[in-house]
């Protein structure tokens, strides 16, 4: 196996381990950390994004400093800066589905494996809205 | 009132550095984004012409893993989903609105956010206010079962 696709395993065992333990598997949780005006909001999503995004800045820095990354290959990186409107939409779209069942992509993945028929439900459902939107590309 | 007592502070923050050190590795080992919605897109086909699948079917895979041996060792991962309809809506809605808008939470969220990506800094609050205006607007019509 290349060593990329070891590092795509560890980061995923990381990141999934991460959002099981964070609180956020949890659609009421989410919901309530969205329901600011109902008078019982929960903070808890605040903290995760948090510790994520501290660790992350770090990490930038770090990669300004870098040629190549620590495999020795080519970083890949998006590099655009377009604002534009399939990114304002997408966007608006996405905040609609996820504030409706309070799950977004990464905690209904991990569903799958802790409960799994009612994330199925919602992952697939998901793979079809992706499906729609490649046919719509094509 | 805020219950202070549900509030995963230490879990959240624990949670959060995990996550923020995955990306770390996708980032500095990888030299990849860690965005969850497209990766799971690319490791199910749905990215034409990619040419890592296998590296993002590993991501994949391994995400379930971890959450799975999170869920084994703490025997304390609390689901608590909506009814089906509720899913299929917000389902189809997640799915089609992160690939229109080319990232969620981790892409734009965790890694744009971090990065000062000027794309990320208009994404990710526009998802989260569409998504606090949803749960508003749900909640005073009745609410999710």
């Amino acid at each position: 196996m290349n060593k990329e696709n070891i590092a795509a395993i560890i980061a995923g065992l990381f990141f999934g381990a991460g959002l099981a333990l964070s609180g956020m598997a949890d659609p009421v949780r989410v919901r309530g950390f969205l329901d600011i005006f109902g008078g019982n909001w929960d903070p808890t999503l605040m903290f995760v994004m948090g510790g994520a995004v501290v660790v992350m800045a770090v990490a930038w820095i770090i990669q300004r400093g870098m040629i190549k990354t620590w495999l020795g290959t080519d970083f890949s990186l998006p590099s655009s800066t377009t604002i534009d409107r399939p990114l304002i939409m997408g966007s608006v779209i996405f905040g609609i589905g996820w504030g409706v069942a309070g799950l977004c992509p990464g905690p209904s993945l991990i569903g799958l494996v802790l409960e799994p028929l009612k994330a199925g439900i919602f992952v697939i459902s998901m793979v079809a809205g992706m499906f729609i939107f490649k046919l719509t590309k094509a | 009132m805020i219950d202070l007592q549900d509030i995963m502070i230490t879990e959240g923050l624990v949670g959060g550095i995990l996550i923020g050190v995955a990306a770390a590795i996708m980032l500095l080992a990888a030299g990849r984004i860690a965005g969850i919605s497209g990766l799971f897109a690319n490791s199910i086909g749905l990215v034409p012409g990619s040419t890592n699948r296998n590296f993002a079917v590993m991501f994949t895979v391994s995400l379930l893993a971890g959450a799975w041996l999170a869920e084994v060792l703490t025997n304390d991962v609390v689901t608590r989903y909506p009814d089906n309809i509720t899913l299929i809506i917000g389902g189809l809605l997640v799915g089609f609105g992160t690939r229109l808008g080319s990232g969620c939470t981790s892409g734009h969220g965790v890694c744009g956010l971090s990065r000062l990506s000027k794309r990320s800094l208009y994404a990710t609050p526009i998802f989260m206010i569409s998504a606090i205006i949803t749960v508003a607007v749900i909640n005073a019509v009745g609410g999710v079962q």
